[in-house]
């Protein structure tokens, strides 16, 4: 390195604004946290810095507190420096520069170095900051850019401005649409678009329409207050009380995954790096945010191997969420299982609760109950079968185990919760004596009841193959699809029995169903039982109070199905994720009448914007139910006059169009009339276009089209 | 309505036509055969008189209807795609594809009465859309000739000059390539078809977009009846596809428009393929597709049809 590298640094230094010749590095302090909280107002200025494409000086770290040494000892102290550092990232090509006094010829006592990522430079920053060469010379490593963000703090304090209040925009008044309705969001090519469901006038009602609003997909917050988009230089939140304004901003570099928290109060945004050495395993970050401020309240950063523990799938080996949130709207814990352990987080202080993971040899599952504090969590086998597999209640923040099972021969389990967190039901894979297969029963745990009551379950044919479970919402009552492909059988079990309500009764078997899925009302009581994918789209509308089937449709090729918040109506979708053709969405009642269809290309997204629960009681809630006539009449003149109103706007519609039709028909008729003479000129004066004066010649031909003489011969008295 | 199904080509059916009278149905396949039915009872026949036919075999040839001789061949350097006769028949537009460094053009020849003098020498010939011109047909009086093809544009060129003068509005027209294009009887609006799964009706003066016809299928064929405001619109998933999904997904249906109202009024199904021509009988009374599976259907209306109201 040369004097043309000192002038370059210099520029580099000039353009940054920092005077190389007056930094006291000691000197400075620097606070905690990536933008000291302080989020940049200046739109411009924030976009034009993330959309460096080149990361500029962000890949670069300073390394204070090296030792001085003469021009003999410099190749050693850099070939250490360099040891050191390209253990963590790959240094780029003269990435490495340690300035020399050009008076002394001494080093100067710090080295810049440039990384090929940010990420490298950060995690070097991280990891070394701190280390000690020997006892004189403890490294102090920063980013090359926080030089250059502090020295922009003004030296003198000025109290900041204080704004008037404003008061915020009503971020549910979706809610208050008069027509009682509910939005959904769409995404199909570049297009995000989000409409009101106007099933009486059987169409969709658009309410805002975006190009490329997002870069990967859209997400509604739980209470449907928000939608979050995904960008490059982080996630977004929209909403508002007329149209979709932005609310909020959250930087985070790359990400790929977000979540809410059940109460929307914390966002959980997810990125995965590359490592520049490919033996690594890719470098996981983690924020999560307050939703509203926009504040960083905790960040994890590891290497993918730490987060990947647990289930299996998600990206690139992580299970997502990786966080998952204790139900209820509180969102006062959250937990990720890792080796042999579950870390509990609590919201106060963001920091583990008793400051220690739960303690769980070879856990390998868990799930928090929809409504309370509760951890259900799942340990298989242990040494053979010495150790049973066991399933297990913990509460939280007390971690008393609640409630154990253990289960032998057991090959898998799996755990569902019902809605209310009434009822756990175990799923539970055993081996037969052989250990050639398996076969499935059920363990249902009575949460709400004195000392947590298990019941086993086992199917009428506990052979039969388990194809899908799912509880009816706030209900007692699941339906399972069981036995075997292509025409499986479904069952309906309740929690109650008609004179115990301690007991789990049958209530029926469908059989043979071309079904693969279960979709239950949000409301209960109805049911979908829908062959998706394999199955073409078969759909089932099914009630299970009266038992019987309300309607069969089909939606060809169907691959989603998603009911509204209100357990009214219900899309099925055809989504490019799985088929390239018929892409698109219907709309149906919840008894399954096909209300419209709406058909696009490349269509990836449907998604219902989600309702915050209901202010109504349960009691309060029977008695409409079971007045329902009296509240009906008005809504049903509504929709008598909507379906007049339709008819008549329908009339003029097909009237102006036949009008207009009519105005180009006599232009043309008077054109041709024009053109007449000319066209009989082109064609020789030959009469003209009417057919019928054309003289209907007829006209024989015959055609001699072979003549051949053959000589018979004729043999008589043979027979 | 029971159709008659003529199978007479061994590849996929590429264009149908009926002469003026309408006894007479012509097809042309892939099989290098073109082929004459009687229109009203399916038979093939081997009182137009004269027929041109264009073939990726670089030629384009005059025909005797009644003896089925070849009386002229027009040789180009490049596939002919499509053929229109002049009102009085003295003139042909040819549309010929880019091929081997040749661009994709139009050309316009003289068709003499008398075959033994005809010439093969080009009144016009003009070039310039990108890709294939896949129909050009001649607009009223023989004074334009109408365009579409690859580059999804319709466009209007004076037959005399050869000079642009029209060309469709890219925010309303076609986004995808135009496969077909056909004139009302009295030429005054003509229709287009696209894969981009719509038909446009246009004004052919003025190239005003009148109707679109939305699908759910990229459009190969369209045809307009003469006796009712019906469009037909004819297509399906693209052949190479289609033995991937069930054949519903396929949607191979001659789908019935009404032309005012823009509103499917019915379909008609039967083809194992996509459809890739189409033909109205000029009675209106009956008409055929041909399709991908290589048959002909010649469909005769049931009384129905013509009570439909909507």
């Amino acid at each position: 390195m040369g004097e043309i590298s000192l002038t370059e640094l210099e520029a580099r230094a000039a353009a940054a604004g920092i005077d190389l010749s007056l930094i006291d590095l000691d000197s400075i302090q620097l606070p905690p946290g990536d933008d000291f909280g302080i989020i940049s107002d200046d739109e411009d200025i924030y976009q034009e810095e993330q959309m460096d494409f080149d990361y500029g000086l962000g890949n670069t770290i300073v390394v204070d507190n090296l030792p001085v040494v003469p021009k003999e000892k410099f190749e050693k102290l850099e070939g250490v420096i360099r040891k050191i550092y390209s253990q963590i990232g790959v240094i780029k090509e003269d990435g490495l520069w340690m300035p020399v006094d050009p008076e002394t010829q001494k080093s100067l006592g710090y080295c810049f170095i440039e990384y090929n990522t940010p990420q490298e430079a950060e995690l070097a920053k991280e990891k070394t900051n701190g280390y000690k060469l020997d006892r004189a010379h403890i490294f102090a490593v920063n980013m090359i850019e926080d030089f250059n963000r502090f020295m922009k703090v003004p030296d003198e304090w000025a109290p900041p401005e204080i704004r008037p209040y404003v008061p915020g925009e009503n971020l549910q008044h979706w809610l208050t649409d008069e027509k009682a309705r509910d939005q959904f969001v769409i995404r199909a090519g570049s297009d995000t678009e989000v409409f009101w469901n106007d099933a009486r006038h059987l169409k969709p009602d658009p309410v805002y329409k975006r190009a490329y609003w997002t870069e990967s997909y859209v997400q509604w917050s739980p209470l449907g207050t928000y939608l979050a988009t995904i960008h490059r230089q982080g996630a977004a939140v929209w909403g508002g009380a007329s149209t979709f304004n932005r609310l909020m901003r959250y930087a985070h570099p790359q990400v790929k995954l977000i979540d809410f928290s059940p109460g929307e109060k914390y966002l959980v945004t997810y990125s995965s790096h590359e490592p520049s050495n490919p033996r690594d395993a890719n470098r996981v970050v983690i924020n999560i945010f307050d939703v509203r401020t926009g504040k960083v309240m905790r960040d994890f950063k590891g290497s993918a191997d730490e987060f990947a523990i647990g289930g299996a799938g998600g990206v690139a080996g992580v299970s997502w969420p990786v966080f998952r949130w204790s139900g209820g709207k509180d969102d006062k814990y959250f937990a990720k299982i890792g080796k042999n352990m579950i870390s509990v987080y609590e919201t106060e202080s963001f920091s583990l609760v008793d400051k220690k993971s739960l303690k769980i040899e070879n856990v390998m599952d868990f799930i928090w109950s929809p409504t309370d504090p509760i951890l259900a969590l799942f340990v298989p086998e242990l040494g053979g079968g010495n150790q049973p597999a066991r399933v297990s209640l913990f509460q939280i923040p007390s971690k008393e185990e609640l409630r154990q099972k253990n289960l032998f021969s057991v090959s898998d389990c799996k755990m569902y919760w019902q809605s209310n967190g009434d009822y756990l039901a175990v799923k539970v894979d055993r081996y037969t004596k052989t250990k050639k297969s398996t076969y499935t029963g059920f363990e249902l745990f009575r949460i709400k009841e004195r000392d947590i009551p298990i019941e086993v379950l086992e199917l009428d044919n506990k052979n039969d193959k388990i194809i899908a479970f799912a509880w009816e919402p706030k209900g007692h009552r699941f339906a399972v699809i069981h036995g075997d492909n292509p025409r499986p059988d479904v069952s309906f079990y309740s929690m109650r029995s008609a004179h115990n309500t301690g007991r789990v009764s049958k209530l029926t078997t469908l059989k043979g169903k071309q079904a693969n899925s279960l979709f239950w009302s949000p409301s209960g009581r109805y049911l979908i039982l829908a062959g998706l994918k394999g199955f073409n789209g078969q759909l089932e509308f099914y009630n299970v109070d009266e038992l019987e089937t309300m309607a069969t449709a089909e939606h060809f090729m169907a691959t989603d199905i998603e009911w509204d918040p209100t357990g009214r109506y219900v899309a099925t979708a055809v989504t490019s994720v799985h088929h390239e053709m018929e892409n698109g969405f219907y709309i149906w009642s919840f008894n399954g009448k096909l209300l419209y269809r709406t058909l696009k290309d490349h269509f990836f997204q449907f998604l219902w914007r989600p309702r915050p629960p209901s202010f109504l009681s349960p009691e309060k809630e029977e008695e409409i139910s079971k007045n329902l006539k009296k509240y009906s009449k008005k809504y049903e003149a509504e929709d008598q006059d909507v379906s007049l109103q339709l008819s008549e706007q329908d009339r003029e519609k097909r009237k102006m169009l036949k009008d207009e039709w009519e105005k180009w028909i006599s232009e043309w008729k008077r054109m041709h009339e024009e053109e007449k003479s000319l066209r009989q000129m082109l064609r020789d004066g030959e009469a003209s276009d009417e057919e019928e004066e054309y003289e209907a010649k007829e006209v024989e031909v015959e055609e001699l089209l072979d003549v051949s003489e053959e000589i018979l011969s004729f043999e008589f008295g043979q027979e | 309505m029971r159709p008659i199904l003529m199978k007479g080509h061994e590849r996929p059916l590429t264009f149908l036509k009926y002469n003026r009278e309408g006894d007479l149905l012509f097809s042309c396949a892939k099989d290098h055969n073109p082929t004459v039915w009687f229109a009203d009872n399916g038979e093939r026949l081997g009182d137009s008189m004269l027929l041109i036919t264009a073939s990726a075999d670089q030629s384009v040839k005059l025909w005797n209807v009644q003896t089925g001789a070849q009386l002229y061949t027009f040789s180009f350097n490049s596939p002919a795609r499509s053929v229109d006769f002049s009102v009085g028949d003295k003139l042909a537009v040819i549309t010929t594809d880019p091929f081997m460094g040749v661009t994709s053009a139009i050309n316009v020849k003289r068709i003499d009465e008398d075959p033994s003098q005809q010439s093969g020498e080009s009144v016009l010939t003009i070039t310039g859309p990108a890709g294939r011109i896949n129909r050009a047909v001649w607009g009223p009086l023989n004074k334009t000739i109408i365009s579409g093809g690859e580059d999804s544009v319709v466009r209007i060129w004076d037959s005399e000059t050869g000079k642009l003068l029209k060309e469709s509005d890219p925010e309303v027209g076609h986004k995808k390539q135009i496969t077909s294009l056909t004139k009302s009887a009295d030429g005054s609006h003509f229709l287009t078809g696209s894969l981009d799964k719509s038909a446009k009706l246009w004004d052919t003066r003025t190239l005003t977009l009148i109707k679109t016809y939305a699908t759910e299928r990229p459009v190969n064929a369209v045809a307009m009846s003469p006796l009712l405001d019906h469009v037909v619109l004819g297509g399906g998933q693209d052949a190479s596809s289609v033995t991937t999904t069930d054949h519903r997904a396929g949607k191979f249906e001659a789908k019935f428009y009404d032309k005012i109202l823009q509103e499917e009024i019915g379909g008609v199904k039967g083809h194992f393929g996509p459809i890739n021509a189409l033909a109205f009988n000029p009675d209106g009374k009956s008409f055929s597709s041909g399709g991908e599976d290589g048959y002909v259907r010649l469909h005769h209306f049931d009384p129905d049809y013509f009570n439909i109201k909507i």
